[in-house]
């Protein structure tokens, strides 16, 4: 921190934090699906791939060839939005399915369905980016700001911290989020206590690809258009937001409020060196030794720990 | 044989696991508040066994009644609405849970009113001090903190936990696999009181143990089993230490005039 801020002193003005927090907001709501999945002991690197295929839809739903030279469906946009909703959660269903029905690990599963999704947002909608202005309103909601003070605060940050809220509330205080925590820690020894491991781990993944749904209609916002292409190290982020922030990859430890500090981390490391006018390539290549170091840290906490 | 209707019954139960023989027609009997010791040779499918009445696995064939019904459990949590709770050789806690959240895992209890109903809160408070008391009774009072986490707790005190969660909750029969393989002697002899007090309001229990003094002061029936089969059931009063061992070996076969199958505890007793 104290590094970026002598490397460049814009760093620290309050336009550049409302842009972090902006920055963090894709990155920070799919780590709280990614945060679900990894205390259950999975991993998810479909999130990308599911978010762009539920954005797309939305788009897609929502634009009419009058205004687009893509052909469109015309929906109104409360539907639209709500259909790429459930199309992210019946994609996060179908992961979980997998993994439970068929007991294969999540690591494959969601690696095939990253190319799957993908395929099926080219086959489906092409590569073509549907602009804002050519959306009603509504789709870019989330990307509206107000004044607070001396910031300028983007909508979508608020949903995003809010379903922090709520998702540390169930983690904590529900036995849905015992069980969570439960079938990370041990499976068998969670199924022998009488929990539907099988149950559990589903409702998971479906509840993940609703949060990832919420994330590709703030994304349209955030980004101003709905493109194929956007963020593409958006899985690698989302998995080092949760290990920076303490959440095992073993499972059945972890908070939502340390993936939310984590998710901070990593938008403000990569902007300190965007700042400091470095490239695209060294950030990804710094983001990859950060996300190592954070897991071998949490390796030899264990280790000292016992 | 008897008048008295077994409180849980198997008969000819098989279980393979690929070609391993877990159970090789093996037969139980329970009866009303009694305590039925299982003991047998490591490998002789003890474990599977009650794994069978404890939900954890199914017989691959053979017919299972509780209290007259028949009964398949497909999961543990069946076996717990039956009424039969179990403490697995393995423990099954999780380690990151904390003790009230372990003895709770599964059927946690929700705040009253709205906060229960709409946001499905859990009554932290009350788990808590409710555990606490379930440990108290137990007299396992070298627990500190009732929200320490699991693993934090050395292995005998993680065996009460997981004791106390049986004892609590156990409504028709309460089954224990080596309940006593971790603990001290002062904490094996809590147990050993444990199950004298389940006998006494007239909890029917199945005690796996290798401790053979054990079995010989607390249990009724003696149930001997050999390669993945019942070979005996008898009583403490008519067999010794030396015979229980000679019928797990082999080297001694029982009548079945001698044997103990149906129930030695008189009705008027439970
Ligand atoms: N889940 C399993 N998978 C494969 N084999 C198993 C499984 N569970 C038990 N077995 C096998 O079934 C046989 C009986 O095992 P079981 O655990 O019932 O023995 P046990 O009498 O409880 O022994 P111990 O006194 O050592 O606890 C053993 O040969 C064991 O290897
Ligand atoms: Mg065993």
């Amino acid at each position: 921190m104290i590094v970026f801020t002598m490397l460049n002193d814009r760093f620290i003005l309050a336009t550049n934090l409302s842009l972090m927090t902006q920055q963090t907001v894709i990155v920070g709501t799919l780590a709280i699906a990614q945060t679900l999945i990894i205390l259950t002991a999975g991993i998810d690197l479909s999130i990308g791939a599911i978010m762009v295929f539920a954005q797309m839809t939305m788009a897609n739903l929502v634009v009419t060839s009058e205004v687009s030279n893509v052909a469109g469906y015309g929906w109104p946009a409360a539907l639209a939005i709500a259909a790429g909703i459930l199309i992210a959660m019946v994609a996060g269903g179908v992961n979980g399915f997998l993994i439970v029905r068929f007991e294969l690990p999540p690591f494959i599963v969601t690696l095939g369905t990253l190319s799957i999704f993908t395929a099926l947002t080219l086959i489906f909608f092409k590569a073509r980016t549907i602009q804002g202005p050519e959306m009603p309103d509504a789709m870019t909601w989330m990307g509206t700001t107000f004044k607070l003070g001396p910031f300028t605060v983007m909508t979508g940050v608020l949903v995003m911290l809010a379903m922090y809220g709520i998702f540390a509330f169930i983690l904590r205080n529900t036995a849905w989020g015992t069980h969570i925590y439960a079938v990370g820690d041990d499976p068998d020894a969670a199924e022998l206590s009488g929990i539907s491991t099988g149950r559990v781990l589903f409702s998971v993944y479906c509840v993940a690809g609703l949060i990832i749904g919420i994330a590709a209609w703030i994304t349209i916002g955030r980004v101003g258009s709905a493109s194929p292409n956007v963020a593409p190290n958006i899985n690698l982020d989302s998995i080092t937001a949760v290990v920076i922030g303490g959440t095992s990859l073993f499972g059945g430890r972890g908070t939502m409020i340390g993936t939310l500090l984590g998710a901070l981390i990593v938008v403000v490391f990569q902007n300190g060196l965007a700042l400091a006018g470095y490239d695209q390539a060294p950030r990804v290549l710094a983001v990859g030794v950060l996300v190592i170091a954070a897991v071998a840290l949490d390796q030899w906490i264990r280790k000292v720990q016992g | 044989m008897s008048t008295v209707p077994a409180i849980l019954s198997g008969r000819g139960l098989v279980k393979h696991f690929g070609r391993v023989v877990g159970l090789n027609g093996a037969d139980i009997d329970l009866f009303p508040g009694e305590v039925l010791a299982v003991i047998g040779d490591n490998g002789a499918g003890k474990s599977t066994l009650i794994k069978c009445f404890s939900g954890a696995h199914a017989p691959d064939t053979g017919t299972m009644e509780v209290t007259g019904q028949d009964v398949l459990f497909r999961s543990t949590h069946e076996a717990r609405l039956a009424g039969i709770e179990t403490v697995f050789q393995t423990l099954a806690v999780s380690p990151a849970l904390d003790i009230a959240e372990n003895l709770y895992l599964g059927r946690e209890i929700r705040k009253q009113g709205v906060l229960g109903t709409a946001f499905r809160m859990l009554d932290r408070k009350r788990m808590r001090a409710e555990a606490g008391q379930r440990l108290q009774d137990l007299g396992i009072g070298t627990i500190q903190n009732i929200s320490q986490a699991v693993e934090t707790l050395s292995g005998g005190q993680r065996q009460a936990v997981a004791v106390a969660r049986a004892a609590a909750f156990g409504s028709k029969v309460i089954i224990l696999d080596e309940p006593t393989a971790a603990l001290g002697v002062r904490e094996s002899a809590r147990v050993l009181q444990l199950i004298h007090d389940l006998r006494e309001r007239g909890m029917p229990v199945i005690l796996i143990s290798h401790n053979m003094p054990q079995v010989f002061e607390v249990a009724d029936r003696i149930h001997v089993q050999r390669l993945g089969k019942r070979a005996a059931v008898v009583t403490p009063s008519k067999f010794d230490m030396k015979d229980a061992v000679a019928i797990m070996t082999g080297a001694l076969e029982v009548d079945e005039a001698d044997q103990a199958l149906g129930p030695v505890r008189t009705p008027a007793a439970v």
